[in-house]
């Protein structure tokens, strides 16, 4: 699909010079495709599988200092329905009171059912270049996977879920920092590319419907599974803010507002990322 | 026929209405996106702070999506013109070959850069084509291949390119571009550098 759109943005590029890079781009992509055909034709070679496999494995396990599994964690569809529960999410949640994400679900049950401090958990939630991805990111690929081949259906018309999806759309447009950077800096516009690496179009829900549904995604260039709360972690690393917190309001406010996007887009989740 | 100007005038009611009830939208309270941004950076060290709050100029840029307004564009303009900081010794060009350098380096400011260990970067290859030999460039500004021999090397230009460099927002309100002078990401011997990579007529930018 963004080969596509690139081949069209060869098209209309006025500057000779350009082609060069643009046909290095195009080969690139191109095997990056064949690379997602060949996981389509055989979907247990993506190595993204094995996380879901290991968050299903947790999940099920009993763990924390109370002993229980997460087996009757409420992720929306009542205690202990997983498929397709990522589907709908974020949404409100009447227990908590808020808007969550499946990250920011998971780590409310293991805090509420499991007895963990949520506190800890959040103080080093992601892997480095290389390393697994965590315990809880496991898990969120493993839920994010029980929706694969569903729809984004999130509603998110409650009056708690409209205002945080008008936070989000208001953070996605925020400049800051010494760059002055937003999301919209880099995801606001068609075809354009950092580096060689072409940009999604987030706030356009054409592009949001192909892109956001491959998240938690098996990312090639780090090799490991990465989560969209990780994903928001390393935009505000690059935008050269400091750490923002899994489960922060910030975080939520932004992946509610890209699932709003991206809805009716298909959940092909762990995808694969460059 | 008597009718149809009223039913004419009906829809147009009707239409009016579903625009401003289109137009009705979620609106998020003035103050909360601050709020929240500061509660999202729990662990972030006291040197990161400023980094938290928004100047005008990013309010305004954000407001607009980067669309301002005539009156709020010059007034954004004349505010980031002010904060320009000229090299002492008059001269604006500096060493190409550090230009691309510092072009090439996307190092610098983000939370694993500390301490640091070497200069800030540029990383305009990021965003712009500039010499022909780097073909791994971004496209979110314009190429600037040749850029100073399409501009004859003017004397005019060399001290606009440096100006553009320090501020973008003082040539573009609301430039997508980094105020790199303004706010310390590159120093005025480095934005010599970055000029003299567009503007010399030996930098390869405009030799090839």
């Amino acid at each position: 699909m963004r080969f596509r759109n690139l081949f069209l943005t060869v098209l209309s590029v006025t500057s000779l010079f350009a082609f060069g890079a643009f046909a290095q781009d195009a080969d690139t992509e191109k095997a990056i495709e064949r690379y997602r055909q060949m996981l389509k034709e055989d979907p247990w070679s993506n190595p993204g599988l094995l996380d879901s496999d290991r968050g299903e494995a947790l999940w099920k396990t009993p763990r924390g200092p109370k002993n229980v599994s997460l087996e009757q964690c409420d992720l929306g569809k009542g205690p202990g329905k997983v498929q397709g529960a990522f589907a709908e999410l974020p949404r409100y949640f009447k227990d908590a009171d808020r808007v969550m994400d499946v990250e920011t679900r998971i780590l409310w049950c293991m805090e509420q059912l499991q007895g963990f401090n949520a506190a800890d958990l959040v103080k080093r939630p992601h892997p480095g270049g290389g390393q697994p991805v965590k315990e809880l990111g496991a898990m969120a690929t493993y839920v994010a996977n029980q929706s694969s081949g569903e729809k984004f259906a999130a509603k998110l018309d409650q009056p708690k879920e409209k205002e945080i999806v008008a936070l989000g759309e208001e953070l996605f447009n925020r400049r800051s920092g010494p760059m002055d950077f937003a999301c919209a800096t880099c995801h606001a516009a068609d075809g354009l590319r950092i580096r060689l690496q072409g940009l999604p179009h987030l706030s356009d829900p054409k592009e949001a419907r192909k892109v956001i549904g491959e998240w938690p995604a098996y990312r090639v260039s780090s090799a490991h599974v990465m989560t969209m709360q990780h994903r928001m972690y390393d935009c505000y690393w690059q935008m050269r803010m400091p750490q923002v917190q899994l489960g922060s309001e910030a975080s939520i406010a932004l992946i509610a507002y890209l699932t709003k996007m991206a809805q009716g887009g298909e959940i092909s989740a762990p995808g694969l990322k460059r | 026929m008597t009718m149809r100007p009223f039913v004419i005038a009906a829809a147009a009611a009707l239409l009016a209405s579903t625009a401003v009830f289109a137009q009705q939208k979620q609106t998020v309270p003035a103050g909360k996106a601050d709020a929240v941004i500061k509660a999202a950076f729990p662990t972030a060290p006291e040197q990161f702070l400023p980094r938290l709050t928004q100047d005008d100029t990013m309010k305004q840029c954000s407001a607009s999506h980067n669309n301002p307004t005539k009156t709020v564009a010059d007034e954004i303009q004349k505010r980031e013109k002010a904060t320009i900081e000229y090299p002492a010794d008059g001269q604006f060009l500096g060493d190409w070959k550090k230009g691309e350098a510092l072009a090439q380096s996307g190092y610098g400011l983000r939370f694993t850069d500390y301490p640091a260990n070497r200069p800030n970067g540029g990383n305009c290859y990021a965003c712009h084509q500039i010499s022909k030999k780097e073909v791994s460039y971004g496209t979110l500004g314009p190429s600037l291949y040749q850029y100073g021999k399409l501009r004859n090397f003017a004397e005019a230009d060399v001290k606009a390119t440096y100006e553009k460099i320090y501020n973008s927002h003082s040539a573009l309100p609301c430039s997508n571009m980094p105020r790199f002078g303004a706010n310390k990401v590159l120093t005025i011997d480095q934005i010599k550098d970055a000029v003299a990579l567009l503007m010399s007529p030996d930098s390869p930018v405009n030799k090839d």
